[in-house]
Order: C-alpha cells, then sequence, then structure tokens
C-alpha cells in the first residue's frame, strides 16, 4: 500500500455501508432493499443485466440520486441525511463515469486542477504538482494542455480518473467507465484502475467487464431487478454460481 | 483640408436646397452631432452591459429550487417580451417617473433622481435583459446534465458549477442568438427619442426641424452611423464566437 490512497478511515468498521436502500423513480422501484458493507481498501464489483439498478445504485453511493428509504454510511456519515454536507461527502467519495463527462472548455491539466483549486481552495502551485504527477500516473506526459476534444475515449476516460483522485477521495465509484470505449482503449483504462486497486484505494465498480472484475475484485455482487441476487469471492461466484439468474447471466456473457 | 472641404458642402447647400449637409459646415451642428453619437455609444454600451448581466443572473435565478423566485423571473420575462419597448419607455418615464423622489441639486429647482437617460438605461437593459434570460436557458439546457453532476460530484457548490462550467459551455451556444439580440438593443435605442433623450436621432431630428433643407442630409448620416455602430458590434462579436471555438467541441458555431 502506498501513501497515495493512505485515506483517513482506519477504524475496523466498512468504509461504505449499505441498509435496505430503497429507490424508486415515479411507479419503478430500482433498488428493492440492497445491504452490503465495504471495508477499507476492497475492491468491489457490481454485475447484472441492464436495468438492474447497478448504476443507480452506484451513484446513491456519493448522494447524485436521493434515495427514498434506507441507510448509506459512508466513513459513518449517513448519506440519507437531508441536513448532509454534500461537499464533505464527495471530498471522500471519487466517481467517474460512463461518459467521461470532461469538461470541455478547459484543458486536461485544468480539468485535473478545477476542482482542488475551487473547491478545496487549494494553492493553485501545490495543486498544479500533483495534477501534474497524477496524468503522469494515467500515462498522458505530453498530454496536459489538450483539450478533451483532441483527446481519444481512453485517453479522456484516464484524464476523468486524475480529475477524480486530485481530490484524493478515500473511496472511486467506477460507473460502466469502459462501456462507451473502443476495444483497444478499454485495456489501459483498466490498467490504470488496477494500479489503483493495488495502491489500496478502496473501488466500487459497476462493469461489463466480466475477466477484468473477476482478476481485480475482492467481491462481486450481482444484481437483478433492484436486488441482490447472489454474491461472493470471484472464484466461488463465478464458478460456483447457485441462483438459475446468475448461471444464466454467466452463461450469456461468459 | 477641413476647410475644403466644409466649404465644398457650404457651396453644394446654396447651389442644391435639398442636400444641406449642415452638420458638416457649422461647427454648432457639429457638436449636437458628436453629442447625439456619443449618447447613442453611452446607451448602447451601458445597455448591452446590464442587459447581459440580468440575462445571466436571470437564467440562473430561472433555475433556483424556490418556486416563487422562479415565477417572478417569468413573470419579469412575460412583461418585457411582450410589450412594445416605447411603450415600455414611456410608462417608465412617464408613469413611474411621477412617484420617484426628487432632490434640488441647486437647492432651488426640484429634480427625480432619476433622469430621462437614467430611464432608458432601465427600461432597454431590462427589455433587452428578459430576450438574454431566455437565449441564456436554451444555452444552458444545450450542456449536458451529466457535465453538471461530473462538476457537482467533484464537490462543486451549484454557483461553482454554474459560473466555471455551465455558464463557458452555454454562453458559446448562446452567443449567436445574444449577438442578434445585441444588434436589437442597439437599434432600438432610437426610441429614448420619445422621452427626449438626446441620442443621435433626437439631434438629427432637432437640427432638420430647425434646417428643413437638411433633412436627407440628416437622413443619410443616420443610416452611416448606424451602420457601422453596429457593423463593429456584428464584427466583434464573430471574432469573439471564433475565438471562443474549442478544440473538438461541436461545430464552432461560426
Amino acid at each position: 500500500m502506498t501513501d497515495t490512497a493512505n485515506g483517513h478511515w482506519t477504524s475496523a468498521q466498512p468504509i461504505v455501508s449499505l441498509k435496505d436502500v430503497h429507490k424508486s423513480f415515479g411507479d419503478l422501484e430500482v433498488l428493492k432493499g440492497i445491504s452490503f458493507d465495504v471495508m477499507k481498501g476492497e475492491v468491489i464489483c457490481i454485475i447484472g443485466p441492464s436495468g438492474s439498478g447497478k448504476s443507480t445504485l452506484i451513484r446513491c453511493v456519493n448522494a447524485l440520486n436521493p434515495i427514498d428509504s434506507g441507510s448509506i454510511t459512508v466513513e459513518g456519515q449517513e448519506v440519507n441525511d437531508p441536513r448532509l454536507d454534500k461537499l464533505e461527502l464527495r471530498k471522500k467519495v471519487g466517481m467517474v463515469f460512463q461518459q467521461y463527462n470532461l469538461f470541455p472548455h478547459r484543458t486536461a491539466l485544468e480539468n485535473v486542477m478545477m476542482a482542488p483549486v475551487l473547491v478545496l481552495k487549494e494553492d493553485k502551485a501545490s495543486v498544479e504538482g500533483r495534477a501534474r504527477a497524477l496524468i503522469r500516473k494515467v500515462r498522458l506526459e505530453g498530454k496536459e494542455d489538450s483539450f478533451p476534444g483532441e483527446l481519444s475515449g481512453g485517453q479522456q476516460q484516464r484524464v476523468a480518473i486524475a480529475r477524480s483522485l486530485a481530490m484524493q477521495p478515500d473511496v472511486m465509484l467506477f460507473d460502466e467507465v469502459t462501456a462507451a470505449l473502443d476495444p483497444e482503449t478499454v485495456k489501459e483504462v483498466l490498467v490504470t484502475i488496477r494500479e489503483l486497486a493495488e495502491e489500496g484505494m478502496t473501488c466500487m465498480l459497476v462493469t461489463h467487464e466480466m475477466g477484468f472484475a473477476r482478476e481485480i475484485a475482492d467481491h462481486i455482487y450481482f444484481t437483478d431487478r433492484g436486488v441482490i441476487v447472489e454474491h461472493g469471492p470471484p472464484a466461488t461466484f463465478f464458478d460456483e454460481a447457485k441462483d438459475p439468474r446468475t448461471q444464466e447471466f454467466l452463461g450469456q456473457i461468459l | 483640408m477641413w476647410d475644403s472641404i466644409q466649404k465644398f458642402f457650404r457651396d453644394l447647400a446654396e447651389r442644391d436646397a435639398t442636400w444641406n449637409f449642415i452638420y458638416i459646415y457649422d461647427d454648432n451642428e457639429l457638436e449636437r452631432v458628436l453629442d447625439g453619437i456619443w449618447v447613442t455609444l453611452e446607451l448602447s454600451v451601458v445597455c448591452v452591459v446590464f442587459s447581459v448581466v440580468i440575462g445571466l443572473v436571470g437564467a440562473w435565478l430561472q433555475g433556483a429550487r424556490s418556486r416563487v423566485v422562479r415565477s417572478v423571473v417569468q413573470g419579469y420575462i412575460q412583461f418585457f417580451r411582450n410589450t412594445p419597448p416605447l411603450v415600455q419607455l414611456m410608462f417608465f418615464y412617464f408613469a413611474l417617473g411621477q412617484f420617484t423622489p426628487t432632490y434640488s441639486p441647486d437647492g432651488y429647482l426640484q429634480q427625480p433622481i432619476i433622469s430621462n437617460v437614467g430611464w432608458a438605461i432601465i427600461s432597454l437593459s431590462f427589455f433587452a435583459g428578459a430576450f438574454n434570460v431566455e437565449i441564456f436557458r436554451a444555452g444552458i439546457e444545450a450542456v449536458p446534465q451529466s457535465t453538471q453532476e461530473a462538476a457537482e460530484s467533484l464537490g462543486m457548490s451549484r454557483l461553482q458549477a454554474y459560473v466555471y462550467v455551465v455558464l463557458p459551455l452555454a454562453f458559446r451556444v448562446s452567443l449567436p442568438a445574444l449577438n442578434n439580440n445585441l444588434v436589437n438593443l442597439v437599434k432600438t435605442t432610437t426610441q429614448a427619442l420619445a422621452i427626449a433623450v438626446p441620442e443621435l436621432l433626437y439631434q438629427l431630428v432637432s437640427i432638420y426641424n430647425d434646417y428643413s433643407t437638411s433633412q436627407n442630409a440628416c437622413m443619410v448620416l443616420m443610416f452611416i452611423v448606424y451602420i457601422t455602430l453596429v457593423g463593429f458590434l456584428v464584427f466583434g462579436m464573430n471574432r469573439w464566437e471564433r475565438r471562443m471555438v474549442i478544440p473538438g467541441y461541436g461545430g464552432g458555431g461560426g
């Protein structure tokens, strides 16, 4: 474990904890009582068919989607609290999106520097040093002054990862981050995520990359129609799936 | 040089009574024209700036959580967009002007605290501002929700996301429509004539009322000045539009 992932949460308690989380969009109940814990330094993957609520679930963790009932805590802080200080939460939780969502009017370096300067009110010079180091870390040296529109999808996604890391979060959320990429560029993004995981960053991934999930995850959760159908460490999950829905899903995808 | 030009036009006026360019060879009339151009410029610049500020603030308030705030903005837009600017000018000056407090600069005469120029600025800025709110709203709606979410998930407040992410992108989308509206605003400043604001049209009408032979010459000058003035505005806005193009983002609008 290196110091880049040296979070502030040292307790033996789970760093992220979900208890009986329910969430509806109108009449459609997307999450029907989801519960699980993530320990510090753990990497979990959420897999499942489209529309099973995976993305909604991960977006609830940093309060992009408010939940209807149940409880989500991040480092002991209740996310489903109307008095929640969202800034405090978002300092702890970084998020990477399927569509990268970089700021197209800012260069790669500026994208990475923006939040620490604006949100954390950090000194520009020290942020710049950190931002350049992060861009090197995601292997984009020389692309500091490129605009997002001048970068490939995989490069943009790595800038997005660097941008998130610049806030020095304790937990990283990855929402299908390779789903919009060409097959050739998927790998470069996965390499970056693997390095993060190896450094001890707590990661929650929604992914369709089963091979990657198997390799990187400490724990796999399979969701279907708003519930966790089955979960387990990759070895048991992939080889000894018991539930017929899991078997069917894995049968289609592997 | 200038003397011979003045002489040429003085001779022309004597030869042909329909082409009396009195403002060229008569220094008093020349001064009235220059004053008029100056007031027109002042009025245009001040109204352009205020109307853009009103547009930006209004568009921000349109996204407010409070329904009351949103209805007030909507009411403002409907009122100013759906009534003629000439009627607004007269209403502001003659009706509201009655109720504004007065002061006495010389201890003798009472003067209203808002002059006719003041009312023209207020009325024209709010008139063009109403359109600008809608123009910026259209731009804001063109910024993907996901870009805003990225800003949010990096811990930015709503205001920070608006100022640093949404607005710079929305502005680029809005520029062509804004361009049109500002051109209209500059042209509408002539209506301040109705409340005796000494801008160019007012001065030229006064001149040809004093010297009826100068009517044609005054009309010619009017067109030349407005074509030049609006030409500069359009040229500047188009250059700005091109300079704001982001590599790899959109078509560039121009």
